[in-house]
C-alpha cells in the first residue's frame, strides 16, 4: 500500500442546476481508496452515490457543478486538460456502470466494443494483439472466447455484466468502480458476478470502489464501507465492524434490512424505517435523518452534525456519538 | 454469505445461454429468404387486385380507343370481345398476361409499356437527385441538430424544417417557377420550365446532361425541399433519443471523443428509423411525384399517370399501377433488408 491513494474524494460537492432550483446531490464527501483495498458505498437510492461515480471520471452532465477535488493517483481529475481526461478515462480508471444491462452498443459485436478501448489507449495495438486480448478478457470473467461474435441481446444479463466487467479490465486500469453492478441480474447471479469482481480486484491488487444499496453485501465483502445519507457520508469505518455494530441509526436500519427473496422492492427499503430518503433540493434542517430517526432527540433538528471518531478507525456523523452535545 | 460460494464460471449461469454464433450470417440468409417470399405473396396479391380493381372502375374503355386512328377496326373489335367475355374468361386471359406487356394505350395508340419506358428515366433521374440532396442535408442537419439539442443550430433548423415540412409540394413548385423560371423583380429566369431536355439533343451528350440539369434543378429543389425536412426531423428525433442511452456514457467513460461517440455509437443506431423511411419514400417517389411532375410539366412516370387518368387509359392506368405497387414492395424489401443488415436484433 503506498501513501497516495489511488482514488481521493476530497470535500466533494455536486450540485445539479434544475428548474425548481439547485438541487445539492453531493455535500462534502471524503473518502479514499488505496491499491489493493476493496471499499464500499452504501446507502439508499437518490443519497447521491452515482453523482459520486459521475465526478471520478468527469461525466457528469453539464448541469453538475462541482467543487472540491477528485484525485487519481495525486492528480486532481477536475482540473485535468481535456487530452489528459480521456487518457484517464479507462486508462487509470474505469466503471461498471448501473444500467449495465444497457451499457452495451445493441448493433456491435462483443468484440468490436472491447477492442474499441484497447486501440484508443495502446497505440501499439496490433489488430492480432487486440484479438488475444478480449480472449484472454473473456476467458478472465468465466465466459468463452466465441461470445466475441455475438451480439448483446444473444446474451443473459449475468452474461452481460461479465462483459461489462471484461470492458472495464481491457486497459488494466489501477481503480475500478463498480456502481451498483448486480442490481439488475437475479439474486444466485448477483451473488456470482459480485464474487468474481471481488476476485479480480483482490488477484490484480487494484482499488476498487464497490458501491451498492444493500449494506449486507458490503458487510461481507469489502475491507471498509461508507454509509450514505442525503449527499453526505454518514458513517465510515472497517466494514465488517460497521455492519455488525453500527453506531448511527441510519446504518442500524440499513444493517438490518434483509432482503427477502423474490420481493425486489424489499431490497430497497430499510426494514423498519417509515418514510421516504429526503430530496436534496429541500432537506430537513438539522440532521437530515431526524423526521426518520428511531433514536431522535429534540437537539437532533437544530444541529449539525459532523463525522466524529467513534471506535477504532471509524467515524459517525450522530448526537449520540458526539460527546459535546448534551444528549438530556 | 452462503450464496457467495456458489461458482463462478460462467456455466452456473441460471439464464439461458443462446448460441453467441449460429443464425448470424445464417439468420440474415433465412431472414432475406423469408422477406422475399413474402414480397413475392403482396406481389400475387397486388396482381389479383389489379385485375378486380380495373373492372370496377366506371366508363367505356373501348370506346376510348375509337378515338385513335392508328388502330384498326379488327383490333377495336378484338379488344370489345376481350371486354364483354365473361369475367372467368376475362380472368384467365388477364393471367396469361398480369403485366399487360401486350396492352396498348388507348391514348396513344403505342404499346403502353413503350410509353411507361419512354418516362421512366426523367422519373429516375428526378428521384435520383432529389433522394441524394434530401438525405446528405437532411441526415446531416438532423444529427448536428439532434446531437446538440436546444443549440441555436438546432432552434434556427428545426424551424425552418417544420416550415418546409408543412409546405404543399405544389404551391412551393409554383414559387419555384414563378421566381426562377418565369423570372420577377430581382429574380432572374434563368431556369427552362417544362420538359426533361431541349428538344433534339442527345441526351447522353455533354449538352443534353447539362440541359437535363437545367430542367431538373426546380422540379428537384421542390420535392426535396419536403423530404430533407422529413428526415432531418426524423433523424433529429432519434438523435435526441440516443443522448440519453447507456451505451453512449459509456463510449465516453472508454476516452472517446465527443465527436467518435457520436458517428461510431449515436448515428448507427439512430439512423435506423430514418433509413427505412428513405427506402420506403424511395418506392413511393416512383409514383408519387405526381404533383410535382405536373406542376413543372416534368414528362416522367407522375406526369404520364395524371394524363392516364385524364385520357381515361385504362391499360396505361394499369401497367402504371403494377409499376408503382411493385416499386414499393421492392424498396420495401429494400428497406427491410438493409436494417436487417445493420441490426442484428431484426434478423434473430
Ligand atoms: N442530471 C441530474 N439532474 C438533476 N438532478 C439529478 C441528476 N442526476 C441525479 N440527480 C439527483 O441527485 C440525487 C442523487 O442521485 P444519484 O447520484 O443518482 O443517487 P443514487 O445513485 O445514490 O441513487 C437524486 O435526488 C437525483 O434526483
Ligand atoms: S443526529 Fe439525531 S436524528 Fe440524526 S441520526 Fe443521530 S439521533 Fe438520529
Ligand atoms: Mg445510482
Amino acid at each position: 500500500m503506498s501513501d497516495v491513494a489511488a482514488l481521493e474524494l476530497r470535500d466533494v460537492h455536486v450540485t445539479y442546476r434544475t428548474r425548481e432550483g439547485p438541487v445539492p446531490a453531493v455535500r462534502g464527501v471524503d473518502l479514499s481508496v488505496f491499491a489493493g483495498e476493496v471499499v464500499g458505498v452504501a446507502g439508499e437510492s437518490g443519497c447521491g452515490k452515482s453523482t459520486i461515480v459521475s465526478t471520478i471520471l468527469r461525466l457528469f452532465p453539464a448541469s453538475a457543478t462541482v467543487t472540491g477535488e477528485v484525485l487519481l493517483d495525486g492528480e486532481n481529475v477536475l482540473t485535468m486538460r481535456w487530452g489528459r481526461m480521456r487518457a484517464v478515462r479507462w486508462g487509470v480508471a474505469s466503471v461498471v456502470f448501473q444500467g449495465a444491462l444497457h451499457s452495451l452498443n445493441p448493433i456491435q459485436r462483443i468484440g468490436t466494443q472491447l477492442v474499441e478501448p484497447i486501440f484508443l489507449h495502446d497505440k501499439l495495438a496490433t489488430d492480432n494483439s487486440a484479438a488475444t486480448k478480449v480472449r484472454t478478457l473473456l476467458e478472465q470473467v468465466g465466459l468463452p472466447a466465441r461470445h466475441a461474435d455475438a451480439y448483446p441481446h444473444q446474451l443473459s444479463g449475468g452474461q452481460k455484466q461479465r462483459v461489462m466487467i471484461a470492458l472495464a479490465l481491457a486497459c488494466d486500469p489501477q481503480v475500478l468502480i463498480c456502481d451498483e453492478p448486480t442490481t439488475a441480474l437475479d439474486v444466485m447471479v448477483q451473488a456470482q458476478i459480485l464474487e468474481l469482481l471481488i476476485g479480480i480486484a483482490r488477484e490484480r491488487s487494484m482499488a476498487m470502489l464497490l458501491i451498492s444499496h444493500d449494506l449486507s453485501v458490503l458487510g461481507t465483502s469489502c475491507d471498509r464501507v461508507a454509509v450514505m445519507y442525503a449527499g453526505r457520508i454518514i458513517e465510515h469505518g472497517p466494514a465488517r465492524a460497521v455492519f455488525d455494530w453500527p453506531e448511527h441509526p441510519y446504518t442500524r436500519a440499513l444493517s438490518s434490512a434483509f432482503p427477502t427473496i423474490g420481493d425486489a422492492a424489499s431490497r430497497y427499503a430499510p426494514s423498519g424505517l417509515p418514510g421516504d430518503p429526503p430530496f436534496p433540493g429541500d432537506l430537513p434542517s438539522g440532521c437530515p435523518f431526524h423526521p426518520r430517526c428511531p433514536s431522535a432527540l429534540p437537539v437532533c433538528p437544530t444541529v449539525d452534525v459532523k463525522l466524529l471518531p467513534a471506535g477504532p478507525g471509524r467515524t459517525a456523523a450522530c448526537v449520540l456519538v458526539d460527546q459535546s452535545v448534551p444528549t438530556r | 454469505m452462503a450464496v457467495a460460494a456458489a461458482v463462478r464460471a460462467a456455466d452456473s449461469d441460471p439464464e439461458p445461454q443462446r448460441p453467441a454464433r449460429g443464425g448470424q450470417q445464417g439468420g440474415l440468409g433465412r431472414f432475406i429468404g423469408y422477406r422475399l417470399v413474402a414480397g413475392l405473396g403482396t406481389l400475387v396479391f397486388v396482381l389479383l387486385f389489379n385485375f378486380f380493381l380495373f373492372r370496377m372502375l366506371p366508363g367505356d374503355p373501348a370506346a376510348r380507343y375509337r378515338a385513335v386512328k392508328s388502330i384498326s377496326p379488327a383490333d377495336l373489335a378484338k379488344i370489345r370481345d376481350e371486354l364483354t367475355a365473361p369475367l372467368p374468361q376475362q380472368f384467365v386471359a388477364y393471367l396469361k398476361d398480369p403485366l399487360a406487356l401486350d396492352g396498348i394505350s388507348s391514348w396513344k395508340g403505342q404499346p403502353v409499356w413503350d410509353l411507361v419506358q419512354g418516362r421512366a428515366w426523367p422519373t429516375l433521374v428526378l428521384l435520383g437527385a432529389t433522394t441524394i440532396v434530401a438525405v446528405v442535408i437532411g441526415v446531416w442537419i438532423g444529427i448536428k441538430a439532434g446531437w446538440n439539442r436546444g443549440s441555436r443550430f438546432d432552434k434556427v433548423s428545426t424551424a425552418v424544417t417544420l416550415l418546409f415540412y408543412a409546405t404543399p409540394e405544389f404551391w412551393l413548385g409554383l414559387l419555384l417557377i414563378l421566381l426562377f423560371s418565369t423570372g420577377i423583380g430581382f429574380f432572374p429566369g434563368i431556369f427552362p420550365s417544362g420538359g426533361v431536355i431541349d428538344s433534339g439533343i442527345d441526351p447522353l451528350s455533354f449538352e443534353g446532361i447539362t440541359s437535363i440539369a437545367d430542367h431538373t434543378v426546380l422540379p428537384a429543389v421542390a420535392l426535396a425541399a419536403v423530404y430533407l425536412a422529413e428526415y432531418s426531423l426524423i433523424m433529429r428525433a432519434s438523435m435526441v433519443d440516443e443522448l440519453g442511452q447507456d451505451y453512449l456514457m459509456t463510449a465516453r467513460a472508454k476516452g472517446m471523443m465527443d465527436h467518435m461517440v457520436r458517428r461510431r455509437h449515436a448515428v448507427p443506431n439512430a439512423s435506423l428509423p430514418t433509413i427505412t423511411l428513405i427506402f420506403l419514400n424511395i418506392g413511393f417517389i416512383i409514383g408519387g411525384a405526381i404533383t410535382v411532375e405536373t406542376v413543372f410539366s416534368y414528362p416522367g412516370l407522375g406526369l404520364l399517370t395524371f394524363e392516364a387518368v385524364s385520357e381515361q387509359d385504362y391499360v396505361l392506368m394499369q401497367a402504371l399501377f403494377l409499376v408503382f405497387t411493385m416499386s414499393v414492395i421492392v424498396f420495401n424489401i429494400i428497406a427491410d433488408i438493409v436494417i436487417a443488415v445493420i441490426d442484428p436484433r431484426i434478423r434473430t
